[in-house]
């Protein structure tokens, strides 16, 4: 009972604050709306009893990317006026991908309700989790069984970080404005940066 | 709590709930108070550092200061500049409340005295801490006013930053305790130094980790040497410049709820929480929940010592300081303690 009432409570919030999302006027609020529904899909997890992949997305989403995504929209001045000469220009490629997106979910439901295809299906190895917690669950598979998928996953991800430093990177040459040298900042001494001086009443001081 | 009101003759689920709602209570009403006592506490002690009295009018040694200005705030005006917008800036304080509080329902303060015993408590306390960001980052913005914006994305750069090495000292805790359960990660610390000594923090591969989990406490919420989203030389008052009354007072008690959060963190992760600080039985005499409060009370007065005593951090020295110090420290004590561990064959069944 209360099991399915929460389901369709996170549900409807997940569907109605999706819906929100590109509804909204205002590119904050969609981003606001979007939050809400990564909020509530981790609620749909927990759930089904996946509590640590809630959490994951929880921490990773809604945590990490969607504030870097508020941060760049809240910084953007979006001139509405000019988005909306722009919609007009967008629809015919707006359609074209959405018929696109519609042809692929009748073929993938086609597909499906064809049968399955020998393909990477899981041969059994997901009943191992029963009586396991989530995180060994998912521990063992990452680490055993795929972790060589997931070891190349890692390497995609380090690259894209290093692609990404070397690319903003620069090399600011001593002496530059802005150039800071930190073991030269944390050697200064008081003794080396202040003067304490001891005038005489109504004589200047010579520094 | 669910067993007694089941006794009381309500079905499993009604009891479940009233045990529920009413563990709610019992949690959230002597926080709202511990943070009003505490609040008093920074007060006095940045008074007797600087060598005054601190709050001393109101009732008895000034300890009903904080009601007072509780009062006080309440029957001011709320104030919504007309700039501003208006729903997103109302929700902003009630989003940092909320979160402070939530994540309380981890917390053990006793041995099985906990709301949530879930087996990814540390986890929870992760996504929840996490969160404390938006109120900040969306008050900044719906103010529609310079300082508050630029206290925004101050604020959201340096939680980001220092929640990375944070993950990283939670995993090395985790790779010791074997746990992410947090009244696991308490009793894996049971006798853990020499034998007879609770608490991870004396554990040689772990004490820098704490030493690093403070520090980025500290920065987590925004206190003194890294309070740059407030800094009153340089923004005002920060993201809460706009606002006045219950909307203000809920950013107050929020901010210090969540720095009583991380005390009682430091508290359960490195300090061994409600256990005695070493193995003697007299001393396991004294409630659970008692030394729970005296070692995060602790954690609170270096807090507050801290505020009185170090100077601002300037931004650039913030960043560097997390990413190109704790980051890589923090990394490095992963692999070393994931090593130890293995050579020391500590990882014992379900984890090999």
């Amino acid at each position: 009972m209360i099991q399915t009432l929460a389901f369709y409570l996170f549900a409807s919030l997940v569907i109605a604050s999706a819906v929100m999302v590109i509804m909204a006027r205002n590119p904050v609020h969609s981003v606001l709306w979007l939050i809400l529904a990564f909020f509530n899909a981790a609620g749909l997890m927990v759930l089904v009893g996946a509590e640590f992949i809630a959490m994951l997305l929880v921490i990773v989403y809604v945590g990490a990317v969607a504030v870097l995504f508020l941060f760049v929209v809240m910084m953007l001045n979006i001139d509405f006026a000019e988005m909306r000469a722009g919609f007009i220009n967008n629809v015919p490629l707006g359609l074209l991908i959405a018929l696109i997106l519609l042809v692929e979910l009748i073929m993938g439901v086609g597909a499906w309700s064809a049968g399955g295809i020998a393909l990477g299906t899981p041969d059994g190895s997901a009943a191992q989790g029963l009586g396991q917690s989530n995180i060994e669950a998912v521990g063992a598979l990452l680490y055993g069984k795929y972790v060589f998928l997931f070891e190349v996953a890692g390497i995609i991800l380090l690259v894209a970080m290093i692609g990404a430093i070397v690319l903003t990177h620069r090399q600011r040459p001593d002496g530059a404005r802005g150039h800071q040298d930190i073991g030269k900042q944390i050697r200064r001494r008081p003794q080396d940066a202040t003067v304490l001086k001891n005038p005489d009443v109504g004589e200047g001081v010579e520094l | 709590m669910t067993e007694f009101f089941e006794s009381l003759g309500m079905s499993y689920e009604w009891a479940w709930f009233v045990a529920t709602v009413s563990g709610v209570l019992l949690i959230a009403l002597p926080l709202m108070l511990a943070v009003a006592m505490v609040i008093y506490v920074d007060r006095k002690v940045l008074g007797a550092i600087m060598m005054r009295r601190g709050p001393n009018v109101v009732g008895p040694f000034g300890l009903l200061q904080s009601f007072a200005d509780g009062l006080k705030v309440f029957l001011q005006e709320t104030i919504i500049p007309s700039a501003a917008n208006k729903g997103i800036f109302l929700l902003a304080p009630i989003i940092t409340f909320t979160v402070a509080l939530a994540a309380w329902a981890v917390i053990p303060f006793d041995a099985g005295v906990v709301l949530a015993d879930i087996n990814v408590g540390l986890l929870y306390i992760l996504a929840i801490s996490s969160l404390g960001v938006y109120g900040v980052v969306m008050s900044g913005w719906a103010s529609n006013s310079k300082y508050p914006f630029f206290s925004a994305m101050r604020a959201a750069a340096q939680m980001i930053s220092y929640e990375v090495s944070i993950g990283f000292v939670l995993v090395c805790v985790v790779l010791f305790a074997g746990t992410f359960n947090m009244s696991g990660i308490v009793m894996a610390q049971k006798g853990h130094g020499l034998g007879f000594i609770n608490g991870f923090f004396v554990n040689p591969l772990l004490f820098p980790m704490f030493v690093v989990f403070f520090i980025s406490a500290l920065a987590e919420t925004a206190r003194a040497p890294f309070d740059l989203t407030e800094a009153e030389s340089e923004l005002v008052a920060g993201y809460q410049t706009e606002y006045s009354s219950m909307s203000f007072a809920l950013f107050w008690l929020g901010e210090y709820a969540n720095i009583l959060l991380m005390c009682s963190l430091c508290t359960l992760l490195f300090m061994g929480g409600w256990l005695p600080p070493v193995e003697w039985a007299p001393l396991y005499y004294v409630p659970g929940i008692i030394w729970f409060m005296l070692k995060t009370f602790f954690f609170f007065f270096l807090f507050s010592w801290i505020w009185a005593t170090v100077p601002r951090y300037r931004y650039d020295q913030l960043m560097r300081l997390g990413w190109k110090v704790f980051l890589p420290m923090s990394l490095v004590f992963v692999a070393l303690i994931s090593g130890y561990l293995m050579a020391t064959g500590h990882f014992t069944g379900a984890s090999a």
